[in-house]
């Protein structure tokens, strides 16, 4: 497939956005359980969810760049019922509204007790909102992830893994960048965000190198016999029934040597992975300046990797088009 | 319920690209907006189609085969291209099972396009929706046309008469008995799309000689059978033997 910058983004900015907000209700959920320090909210919470809706908000406009009628965006929320892409159409603007809320009340302080958990624990709004976005944030992972995953004849993408690695490197460049956040504002936190960014940027790593390596072993199930129905083992394209350029040779095909594409994995599996993981062991005491780069490389690691995920996707529309003349 | 399709016959196309131009020329001329090209005439020409004509090389130098193989939106009875479509745009009709763009609602997201295995969905440059064959939905209901010109653009301009049109869940079309006597079959039956265009694979050409097209039989000339009998590779009047 022709890797989409537009694409490339759009799943970028709102999976660091996710994780990020993840991140922010995690500390928070520690430390109503008093397992963590209070961070003062304002800073901590306030401003980071405004960071998580400035990712989301970026991600968004990405998106437009995609679409050829971007004026009409709004019909794409009607086929909610067949369509991933009108799934995450909705949920993404949930999601935002929630985050903006929850950033909200922890800004101004709208933190009345609703009412006491069996345990003694108070619950206030910012924790009902916490809860309900960390199940939209769940919920527009599951539905970035199924648009590809669910289409089955790119059979790259129509794996489990597709979504996993969605969520764990979302979550993995959310938490990097909440523990260079919480550097700056509540730097009792970082070591505990710190920690956790390692844990799901190896678990990432894990998942990544898994769907890496089922990709490796698939065998094309459409073939040239297939596709044209001649049961015949040698049979060659003369011509794709024009020379100049069209629509399919330009969606499909990426048009990239396997120098680069192997250039481009092993970046991305070094910049994504075991170096932020470095980085972050090491900024864990409160190096923001460690802890910053590390979310950095991450994220044009995770470029990197959602640029490999296009490119390495090979639609079987591509047999029709193998030879000009 | 009806299901218009065409069935192509692979064993007579013989690759003039009559089909495309006449496609191209019906639904560039069309209410719904041009078939937009770009640099038509320039360097690095593209545009919009709804069907092409490739070619094939089956077999090793000197037993090979060149199949011609035309190629367009197979209107599946399962679309993997509509329930992907966030707008609704992309749409199956129940009355004739066409399946279509609404050009008014598609917001050319190219969606649909990465959920066709077989590449029939483009989109166009200049009108920004993505396109493809409409089985010439506006005319094959056209009552102001003739009986005869209520088909497909490039089913009427077929010299060979490779396309078939038709009611393929009508077992008494003729794209149904051409696709049950002939051996019709789907592309890429493997991801279960259930195409409604089929093909007509390449058959052997045979011609079948019956005795009376080479003895007069009925000679009234000859009535005792009397002269020797001539052999049949005897030079003859009229390539038929009189006995």
């Amino acid at each position: 497939m022709h890797p989409a910058f537009s694409v490339i983004f759009l799943t970028t900015l709102i999976g660091a956005g996710q994780g990020l907000f993840l991140a922010l209700f995690t500390a928070q959920s520690y430390a109503a359980f008093n397992l963590l320090p209070s961070p003062e909210p304002h800073g901590f919470y306030g401003v980071g969810s405004l960071i998580v809706l400035m990712l989301l908000v970026g991600g968004l406009i990405a998106s437009f760049f995609h679409l050829g009628r971007p004026e009409r965006a709004w019909r794409s929320a009607t086929k909610w019922r067949t369509s991933w892409l009108s799934r995450e159409v909705i949920v993404l603007p949930m999601f935002m509204g929630v985050v903006a809320l929850y950033g909200g009340a922890h800004w101004f302080d709208l933190r009345p007790t609703l009412m006491i958990l069996p345990s003694g624990l108070p619950v206030d709004p910012t924790a009902v909102l916490g809860v309900i976005g960390t199940i939209l944030a769940f919920s527009l992972f599951v539905a970035t992830g199924m648009i590809y995953a669910a289409i089955k004849f790119l059979r790259e993408w129509a794996s489990p893994l597709t979504v996993i690695n969605y969520i764990l490197l979302g979550g993995a460049s959310g938490f990097s960048l909440a523990a260079a956040f919480a550097g700056f504002t509540a730097p009792e936190l970082t070591s505990f965000l710190a920690g956790w960014a390692v844990i799901i940027t190896l678990l990432g790593m894990v998942s990544r190198l898994a769907s890496l390596y089922r990709n490796k072993r698939l065998k094309p199930k459409s073939t040239l016999q297939t596709a044209i129905g001649i049961k015949h083992p040698k049979i060659v394209q003369k011509t794709q029934g024009f020379m100049g350029g069209a629509f399919n040779t330009r969606e499909f095909f990426h048009g990239q040597t396997t120098a680069v594409l192997r250039g481009v994995k092993w970046f991305f599996l070094i910049a994504a992975f075991p170096v932020p993981a470095l980085l972050l062991l090491m900024g864990m005491g409160g190096n923001v300046p460690l802890l910053l780069s590390a979310f950095v490389i991450q994220y044009a690691g995770l470029l990197a990797e959602r640029w490999f995920f296009f490119v390495q996707a090979n639609h079987p529309q591509n047999l029709y088009y193998q030879s000009i003349a | 319920m009806t299901q218009l399709a065409l069935v192509i016959d692979l064993n007579v196309c013989v690759g003039c690209h009559a089909c495309v131009t006449s496609c191209k020329e019906w639904n560039t001329s069309g209410t719904a907006g041009p078939m937009s090209d770009q640099n038509p005439y320039s360097a690095d020409p593209s545009g919009t189609f709804f069907n092409r004509v490739q070619t094939f090389e089956v077999g090793t130098f000197p037993n090979t085969e060149t199949v011609h193989f035309p190629k367009s939106c197979l209107h599946c009875e399962d679309p993997p291209c509509v329930p992907v479509c966030p707008t609704g745009a992309s749409y199956k009709r129940k009355e004739d099972g066409i399946v279509l763009v609404d050009y008014d609602k598609c917001i050319a997201c190219k969606y649909c396009s990465w959920a066709c295995p077989y590449g029939a969905r483009e989109l166009d440059e200049q009108q920004k929706v993505m396109k493809k064959c409409t089985l010439c939905v506006d005319r094959i209901y056209d009552a102001s046309m003739s009986e005869r010109d209520r088909k497909p653009a490039c089913v009427l301009a077929c010299p060979t008469s490779a396309r078939l049109y038709g009611d393929i869940h009508d077992p008494e079309s003729v794209v149904s008995k051409a696709i049950r006597e002939q051996g019709g079959y789907p592309l890429m039956p493997e991801w279960g799309t259930q195409p409604s265009n089929h093909y007509l694979p390449r058959r052997k050409t045979q011609i079948r000689i019956h005795d009376d097209e080479l003895e007069r039989a009925d000679n009234p000339l000859v009535l005792d059978r009397q002269l020797p009998k001539p052999g049949k590779n005897d030079p003859t009047l009229d390539d038929a033997t009189t006995w």
